[in-house]
């Protein structure tokens, strides 16, 4: 039954990357978006993602509840020391997600928009962000639990250069996934070619951004390195996501949505998997050569076999109504009044 | 600022702010699946009206509930992660639980939100439904967590070990019916009330009346049904206090010493040094009927209770009476809503009738709070009772204060965002539902 509670652990993170991602891509792209062209960027966007925006942050949730069920210490260890860069998403996913209710909702359309629209944009390229900085933190060696003072315990736990340039990383894969995802969901070709665009400038900084986090493992003597390219696995992985990128760039060209959102999502896959099946099921690598295992630390088994039945009845439930929700609002027209 | 104070009024402010948004997300629904139900079956185009800016509302309400419990659910990790790190694995059950039915809501949310005119009527009526039951179901599914600390079950605690632990008994541990009984009647209550009171606010300044009349009469009727019901299972709850918590009840009702023909005391104000309250109406023998079903029966009190286990007497024993208080004023105003209705229907038009409903807009709410401060501080020391002491719990981090300062900062500023949106919603029901202008869609 661990298992079972690994999987659906992967697979929740990966969906919040995946659809959490795209949603505050949304944010990201209007980021990046000139003044004229805002207002077309949120028009197009926010049709997409209203329906299903709250369902794609749920997958958070299931992750927390995952790791305080069943793995308890591992929870426990990253609340203390990564306090700070959680309180920061925390603020972040708050102010976005109101502001992004309020400005659908003001009954007033007038000069609160503005505001509202600032704080829905700087939240969403700074929670993905501080996203990626808790992420890189867990396995950058940085968390040291035997620290005495409050700077190398509570700060350079999270701040250094790998995790910062994971930060940006995130954020544009955030925005290349909410590029790549509205493309099938505008019927203009204009507005596609548009996003297209977007697109390819946020696959560009993530390769980038990619380089630099090669960079900064090797300052910060984290051997991503040889996580990545020391066996094959990895080097498979690698190197189908960057063979499948001149397809994804012509899917791009050419509007092609489908190709766009398979190797996208293809792509993420083959990188979450290639940074981290080497230290599974270490999930947490601290300072000092210790670890927090998703094996070692679980939960007492009563605990795990409750969870894994809790998330495989939840699925039977969710799933199916996931799908007809994504569906429903992909497929069908408003019918006439 | 003290690091455990700090992190105690943080927890404490994210749960005040959350609950009120969790209530009306979760009661909300229900009110509109009625308007709606009458706008499918009869047509009038009011109650759709009615179903839509309700809508908008919850819309309101949802997202700003879903991102402060999510808060919550990093905050007990970030503020309590000794706790976590112990209690994660056994009470976690009803979270796991609460995670799908959360899920189904913010999906069925999604469906009848945006479904206005795209699906099957009746399928886009269930699907409101479904938030409504799925929200109720979240609702019990927390309360039964926040029970469990009150009544710890479901693992043996042996030497400072948890063990044997069975998530299935720590979820039904003894606490969890007679509290989720309470939190949701008082939802119901709280939610109807402060609805009702804005619709009769709106009756008596003749604004939109036939909207305003129809939408309070939906919202009158849950409330007032909700607070006639509460008294009972508050008798409910007082008897399974003094059973399992016999501290919290002595705090509550400031019984310091134990005595048999226990005098139920109203208001006044307890002495803890002295260990003596004050100023107080004394009816004898009261107290342990109602804690025992006996006006003879003897009821524990803090002097049988070691010092250092003592919950802070005053916040439980005022909280407590504010509870109760507001709680009769709203059975009051209940029992005259339903003599009006069945006997003098000639009241429905006097405005005083609706003048009671808009100054009890707030009681429910503070009732809430009320209540909530009693169930939490009154569990005090404790964080899980008599097994592990809040202090023992706090994170080791130091400067939990500024933190403290700024969330309460951002959860000021959107108490303040949301009432200036409800303010807009409701001065906008005359542009945005009459029908001399075109129908507009929701969103």
């Amino acid at each position: 039954m661990l298992y079972v509670v690994i999987v659906y652990l992967w697979a929740a993170i990966l969906l919040y990357l995946l659809l959490g991602g795209a949603d505050f891509g949304a944010g990201i792209i209007e980021f990046f978006t000139s003044r004229n062209n805002r207002g077309r960027t949120r028009r197009t966007m926010y049709q997409a993602i209203g329906p299903v925006w709250e369902a794609n942050h749920m997958w958070l949730i299931i992750t927390i509840v995952i790791l305080f069920v069943g793995f308890p210490k591992i929870y426990a260890t990253l609340s203390v020391y990564l306090h700070i860069p959680l309180t920061a998403m925390l603020l972040g996913i708050i102010a976005r997600g109101t502001a992004f209710v309020f400005r659908n909702y003001d009954a007033v359309k007038d000069d609160m928009q503005k505001v509202y629209n600032r704080i829905f944009i700087y939240s969403s390229v700074i929670t993905p962000f501080f996203l990626g900085i808790i992420a890189a933190s867990t396995v950058s060696r940085n968390v040291d639990v035997m620290a005495q003072d409050f700077l190398s315990a509570y700060i350079f736990s999270w701040l250094n250069w790998f995790s910062v340039t994971v930060g940006l990383f995130t954020v544009c894969i955030c925005g290349f996934l909410a590029a790549g995802y509205i493309i099938g969901e505008t019927d203009s070709v204009e507005d596609r070619q548009f996003f297209a665009r977007k697109a390819k400038w946020m696959i560009v900084s993530a390769v980038l951004c990619g380089a630099l986090v090669f960079l900064a493992s090797i300052k910060e003597n984290v051997p991503l390195a040889e996580w990545v390219f020391g066996k094959a696995p990895g080097i498979f992985a690698i190197a189908a996501a960057s063979l499948s990128l001149p397809f994804l760039w012509y899917g791009l060209t050419h509007g092609k949505a489908i190709i766009v959102r398979l190797l996208g999502g293809f792509e993420i896959c083959m990188i979450l998997f290639a940074v981290t099946y080497r230290h599974f099921p270490n999930i947490v690598l601290l300072k000092g050569g210790g670890h927090l295992s998703l094996i070692e630390h679980q939960g007492q088994e009563k605990a795990i076999v409750s969870l894994a039945w809790a998330l495989l009845i939840g699925s039977i439930f969710i799933l199916p109504a996931l799908g007809y929700l994504m569906y429903s609002f992909e497929k069908k027209k408003p019918r006439e009044a | 600022m003290d690091n455990f104070i700090a992190a105690r009024s943080q927890m404490a402010l994210s749960l005040g702010f959350h609950i009120i948004f969790a209530c009306i997300g979760m009661v909300m629904p229900f009110f509109m699946a009625v308007a709606h139900y009458i706008w499918l079956k009869t047509g009038n185009e009011v109650y759709r009206d009615i179903t839509k800016a309700w809508s908008k509302g919850v819309a309101i309400f949802f997202a700003t509930g879903a991102v402060s419990g999510t808060v919550l659910s990093f905050e007990l990790g970030l503020l309590w992660p000794k706790f976590m790190e112990h209690a994660g694995p056994i009470f976690g059950m009803p979270f796991s639980l609460e995670g799908t039915a959360f899920f189904i809501e913010a999906i069925a949310l999604g469906f009848f939100l945006y479904g206005w005119n795209r699906f099957n009527r009746w399928f886009h009526w269930f699907t409101g439904v479904v938030v409504g039951v799925s929200g109720l179901v979240s609702g019990i599914l927390v309360v039964a967590a926040n029970a469990w600390m009150n009544s710890p079950a479901g693992f043996d605690y042996v030497n400072g070990q948890y063990l044997n632990i069975d998530p299935i008994k720590a979820m039904l541990n003894d606490a969890w019916f007679s509290q989720a009984l309470h939190m949701c009647i008082a939802a119901f209550a709280s939610t109807g009330f402060a609805v009702a009171g804005i619709h009769a606010l709106m009756i008596l300044r003749k604004s939109h009346v036939t909207f305003h009349k129809r939408a309070f009469r939906i919202s009158a009727v849950f409330a007032t049904v909700a607070a006639l019901l509460q008294p009972l299972s508050g008798d409910i709850s007082a008897k399974d206090v003094a059973k399992r918590q016999p501290a919290k009840l002595a705090a509550m009702e400031a019984h310091f010493k134990t005595e048999e023909k226990a005098a139920l005391i109203l208001g006044g104000i307890p002495d803890e040094k002295e260990k003596k309250v004050n100023y107080a109406i004394e009816i004898p023998g009261a107290l342990s009927f109602l804690a025992h079903g006996n006006f003879h029966a003897e009821v524990t009190g803090l002097d049988r209770i070691p010092e250092e286990n003592h919950p802070p007497v005053a916040v439980t024993h005022y909280a407590f009476q504010v509870m109760v208080g507001l709680g009769t004023v709203m059975m009051l105003i209940s029992v005259l809503y339903y003599i009006t209705i069945w006997k003098k229907k000639s009241w429905l038009e006097k405005r005083w009738l609706l003048k009671l409903f808009v100054i009890a807009t707030p009681m429910g709410f503070i009732a809430v709070e009320a209540g909530w401060t009693v169930t939490e501080v009154g569990r005090q020391p404790w964080i899980i009772y008599g097994v592990m002491r809040t202090a023992h719990a706090v994170t080791p981090m130091p400067g939990i204060a500024y933190s403290f300062y700024i969330f309460t900062a951002v959860y000021i500023s959107l108490s303040c965002i949301v009432a200036f949106l409800l303010y807009r919603q409701i001065s906008m029901v005359g542009k945005l539902y009459d029908h001399s202008v075109e129908p507009i869609n929701a969103i």
